[in-house]
């Protein structure tokens, strides 16, 4: 996930998005990330999923992620075909998850804040950078700690455990 | 044993850990569900390393979609069934044995203070009770450390929650951490541990401490821990776990802040939808019109619980349009609750007695709510569509206020039933 420059439309969201919200639990039959991402903000507003594309971006408040650890919310983001995710905060568990899974995150309280919804966005992963195409404000994402952007680039836990072997 | 980076440390081989340093630590307990546990496997399969770690140490509990509500459910569980007997896994609850995890684990004697327990189950931290560190992860940290039996940890921050006074009649654990995420916010403790302490604790239950370390999580915590007292030390001998007493000690590093809870002046409280952080004095909440209400989980579904729901259901009789599910939480407390004749009395009060099931806290199965519908229930969550239609609501109390509320139809006071 390191390197990727992404680009796609702001779905700009509040505080507090949950994975209740994300992928309520009656759907959490499956590990398919393409099914679950049918169901994406299913909680939050059962329409959501038909207005993403291939490339679209989540911009979400504070303690984006919050509730339960399943595994499924940032696979149902991924499948739903989003390419990262900004917020003010994440939830701890969530954080892991998607870091584990391979879906981008970036914390920037300041983008989340001035991103509207509809904007057109360019995220630079590599460099660390947000740009809103439509405002034309960019925002420096710090940088992730040296360990997880070991596991990052090494697409997630489990292929970083296997080159340690 | 003292507070949380202290087991982490010692588990990670370090003498010391300082707020915020990322770590590797052994772990003595990995914990997944029919929900989480399919998707772990499927991480430790990558992995192929052809065995766990320790058959001991894993364990696997089929209890959120169980007995199955549907065939992709069923099929999850028989997956989860086949890795265990693969695996030879000790500790895997299928049938008649499964309780909700967080109510079963304590009661088998699996957990131990000053262990290192990791569950895909955010309510793992319910375990901080015994003064386990205990945190909830995701499917690929399980999977990943059910082969390894290690898992990499960002040493937490503390918080210390100052516990004094006596309980109140009709107050317990479940009113101190609500009252505590009601001051904190749903995000107030991220990263941090909340860790209990002060001559409150005392009048505090077991029960009622699983109960509040179990909801740490909603105030967005790592984990929550209590030192280990006599009364922990009594119920450990209880389950075959023999265990001293230790108070909790912070480490140099100390506290970034601290919390008082009075609980001479604590009422029960109720979370009012959509955030379990809006907590109020249940004599606050507004008299709405209640379709259900749900006493059980792996916050409220001990003996305790099933008692204090006895003790206000006794000779009364749920509300005319009230649907009253009483979810036991283990085949223990089912038992128990049965030889007590409590189930008497709440078949006598017009209650739905269910089998032990996370079932409706997550709107899996048996309690669905309907859209409009309003619960009252004594689980951890009253996010938007928790329990079903995302347009039904639910407010969070303890089991007292719940069967109270069943009782008059809008939430009530159990002091105030006539």
């Amino acid at each position: 996930m390191s390197g990727a420059v992404l680009e796609g439309k702001a779905h700009k969201l509040g505080d507090h998005v949950n994975t209740d919200l994300i992928i309520p639990a009656t759907y959490l039959v499956t590990n398919d990330p393409v099914e679950l991402g049918c169901h994406l903000l299913e909680g939050h507003d059962p329409d959501f999923v038909a207005r993403v594309e291939p490339g679209d971006v989540l911009v979400g408040g504070i303690n984006f992620g919050s509730g339960s650890s399943r595994e499924h919310a940032p696979l149902a983001i991924k499948g739903a075909g989003i390419s990262v995710v900004i917020a003010s905060s994440f939830a701890r568990i969530f954080y892991r998850n998607s870091i584990n899974v391979g879906l981008p995150i970036l914390e920037s309280p300041e983008a989340a804040a001035a991103i509207n919804d509809g904007d057109s966005l360019r995220v630079d992963l590599a460099a660390g950078t947000i740009e809103d195409l439509t405002t034309g404000e960019k925002f420096e994402v710090p940088a992730y700690p040296e360990f997880m952007q070991g596991l990052i680039d090494s697409g997630g836990l489990i292929n970083y455990l296997k080159k340690q072997e | 044993m003292s507070q949380s980076r202290k087991i982490l440390a010692r588990h990670a081989g370090r003498e010391s850990l300082k707020p915020g340093e990322l770590v590797e630590a052994s772990v003595d307990l990995v914990l997944a569900n029919d929900i989480t546990a399919p998707l772990a496997i499927e991480e430790f399969e990558k992995l192929g390393r052809g065995k766990v770690f320790d058959t001991g140490k894993v364990v696997l509990v089929l209890d959120h979609f169980t007995p199955n509500r549907d065939i992709a459910s069923a099929e999850q569980c028989a997956f989860v069934r086949r890795f265990a007997r693969q695996y030879s896994v000790e500790h895997f609850y299928d049938g008649g044995e499964v309780g909700i995890e967080h109510v079963l684990l304590p009661e088998e004697g699996l957990i131990a203070p000053g262990s290192l327990v990791i569950g895909a189950d955010s309510h793992t931290c319910t375990y901080g009770a015994l003064g386990a560190f205990a945190t909830g992860m995701g499917s690929t940290d399980v999977g990943a450390a059910m082969a390894t039996g290690k898992a990499w940890f960002r040493a937490p921050e503390a918080i210390k929650v100052n516990v004094t006074g006596k309980l109140r009649p009709w107050s317990g654990g479940k009113d101190v951490i609500l009252y505590l995420i009601g001051r904190l916010g749903v995000d107030g403790a991220t990263y941090h541990s909340l860790e209990f302490v002060g001559d409150g604790i005392a009048d505090i239950s077991v029960d009622g401490r699983l109960t509040a370390a179990n909801m740490a999580i909603e105030a967005g915590a790592k984990n929550g821990i209590f030192g280990v007292d006599l009364q922990a030390v009594e119920y450990l001998a209880s389950v075959g776990v023999a265990a001293e007493e230790q108070a909790l000690e912070p480490d140099e590093y100390g506290y970034t802040s601290e919390l008082d809870i009075d609980l001479d002046v604590l009422e029960p409280q109720v979370a009012l939808p959509h955030l379990p952080s809006n907590a109020v004095p249940v004599g606050e909440a507004p008299k709405v019109k209640l379709d259900q209400s749900v006493i059980g989980s792996c916050t409220n579904g001990r003996m305790e619980d099933m008692r204090l729901a006895a003790e206000v259901l006794r000779g009364r009789k749920v509300a005319t349009g009230v649907r009253l599910i009483i979810i036991p939480g283990s085949p223990r407390v089912y038992r128990k609750s049965m030889e007590e004749g409590l189930f008497d009395i709440y078949l006598d009060a017009g209650a739905v007695i269910s089998p032990p099931t996370c079932g409706p806290c997550l709107g899996g199965h048996m309690g669905i709510l309907a859209a409009g519908e309003r619960a009252i229930s004594t689980t951890n969550r009253n996010f938007t569509g928790r329990m079903g239609h995302r347009e039904s609501e639910v407010y969070l109390s303890n089991p007292a206020v719940a069967a109270a509320s069943a009782v008059t139809g809008t939430i009530t006071d159990p002091g105030e039933l006539s």
